[in-house]
């Protein structure tokens, strides 16, 4: 426990515990309607983008977050609406601008620095190399997404669980999947930072199915994942750093053994 | 008091002709009955009245707003799944969920249409625990918890028992005859609702009967 508090008085570590925390939060609210919606990959393919884009900004020497912002908005926002009035595929589409966009980050990577520490960073993260800039970024991220929540919540959650219904009632369903679409890719775009493009799907997907095997409601389940997110991510983070592991892959570890364990039990709050 | 005018419509769906120049009336208080084979444009008719298709040519005239009208889709009761309870689906149903909170009168609603349809005992559970008809009851009690005037259904015992149709067609005949709701239901199942005496609207493409049971008997 002292040598958890000791860590915890470096600025690096607190800088990096409140972004992670901040970033579970937020990925495991919009994690629980990108689930049940069937768009679970949607994080890997915007990861993606979210590489695509960091090289082009390395490339260009602009500011990271300026650049992938915006191209991992479009791209979310191209991925709903093709699968939804086209009909085809989540999956398909994603696949399609995952692969995409990872090429066009190899080859703009191929013509700068080549494949270097910057780009193993964006793949995989670093979380521990988090400035005061990250630790705002996610906080207002967090604000934002639980503030969407509580404002939308009977409407989101009718456009989760029967969009027919909800688009039959006069709900403008288009206007909530730009903002499912536009916090995923806030999600992604901070997140990526913390986990890399390739493991920030796991803080999207992991919480919502841990948690929706012990509950009943909606609420509960909402409830659970984000407890569930901020408690894997705290394990995850310290063990990373007591057996010399990257975080990223330290904290999806952990999530993989709860997977398990939730499997060998089936006891449901209600 | 005449609650839907169809005029002249013409709708296409996956760039086929679903329905083709169909034209009638319906008033308030009626009870009528969608009948014809699979493709016949039952479906495409109900989804071009909710709003959710747009015609061709021709019209759809609603002398009632969107919020009076409950439309219950076709849905797959065996794979209805979802993590949220009884409650929380029926709730969902509140007209104008622009509110933050529920009111007490949403409450004191539900409460009423949980005794209604008997499932007081059901509110707590998980959608995906019940059975084919406990869940197509929640889905009605959803749509009642809107107050329609006007309640569209779309094939609601698809898949059920007989007995469950049974029970499901007489909660509808009581809605219709006590709350005075109009319903609009597409069936196959004709037999079950003779009691109710429905009117007739058969759909092959283009109206091909439109009257009483017993004309449509002899038709």
């Amino acid at each position: 426990m002292s040598e958890i508090l000791n860590l915890l008085s470096y600025t690096f570590m607190q800088r990096a515990v409140l972004c992670g925390i901040a970033i579970s939060f937020s990925a495991a609210l919009i994690g629980v309607i990108l689930t049940l919606k069937n768009y679970s990959m949607i994080g890997h393919g915007l990861g993606e983008v979210g590489f695509a884009a960091l090289c082009l900004a390395n490339m260009l020497n602009l500011p990271q977050i300026a650049v992938s912002i915006p191209i991992v908005i479009i791209a979310a926002i191209i991925i709903m609406v093709i699968s939804q009035k086209k009909g085809e595929s989540a999956d398909i589409i994603i696949a399609l601008v995952a692969t995409g966009a990872l090429a066009l980050g190899v080859i703009i990577t191929s013509f700068t620095s080549g494949f270097g520490t910057d780009s193993y960073n964006y793949m995989f993260g670093s979380i521990l190399a988090m400035n005061q800039n990250d630790v705002i970024l996610s906080i207002i991220l967090s604000i934002l997404s639980i503030g969407i929540y509580i404002v939308f919540y009977n409407r989101l959650f009718l456009v989760t669980f029967d969009e027919t219904y909800a688009k039959a009632t006069g709900i403008n369903v288009a206007l909530y999947q730009f903002i499912i679409a536009l916090l995923t890719a806030l999600v992604v775009v901070v997140g990526m930072r913390m986990m890399g493009t390739m493991l920030i799907s796991s803080l999207i997907v992991f919480p919502a199915i841990i948690a929706k095997k012990f509950t009943t409601s909606f609420k509960g389940l909402v409830i659970l994942s984000v407890i569930t997110s901020i408690i894997c991510f705290v394990i995850g983070i310290f063990a990373s750093f007591f057996l010399s592991m990257p975080a990223g892959a330290a904290i999806v570890f952990v999530y993989m053994i709860l997977l398990i364990l939730s499997r060998l039990f089936s006891y449901r709050i209600s | 008091m005449t609650i839907l005018e169809v005029k002249n419509l013409k709708v296409l769906y996956s760039n086929h002709v679903a329905i083709d120049n169909i034209s009638f009336k319906i008033e308030d208080g009626e009870y009528v009955c969608l009948v014809g084979e699979n493709g016949s444009g039952k479906s495409t008719l109900i989804k071009t009245i909710v709003g959710l298709l747009k015609p061709e040519e021709g019209s759809v005239n609603l002398n009632i707003s969107l919020d009076e009208i409950s439309y219950l889709s076709q849905t797959n009761l065996k794979e209805l799944n979802f993590p949220a309870t009884a409650k929380e689906i029926i709730m969902s149903g509140v007209q104008k969920h622009k509110k933050l909170f529920y009111t007490k009168k949403d409450k004191e609603d539900y409460l009423e249409i949980i005794k209604k349809l008997k499932i007081e005992d059901l509110q707590n559970r998980r959608i995906g625990d019940l059975s084919g008809g406990q869940k197509q009851r929640v889905l009605i009690a959803r749509s009642l918890i809107r107050k329609p005037k006007l309640l569209i259904l779309d094939e609601p015992v698809s898949g059920l028992d007989v007995n469950i149709t049974k029970e499901l067609y007489n909660i509808l005949n009581t809605l219709n005859k006590e709350n005075k709701i109009t319903i609009i239901m597409a069936t196959h199942d004709i037999d079950e609702v003779e009691d109710i005496k429905p009117r007739i609207i058969n759909l092959a493409t283009s109206l091909k009967y439109d009257g009483n049971l017993e004309g449509w008997k002899g038709f």
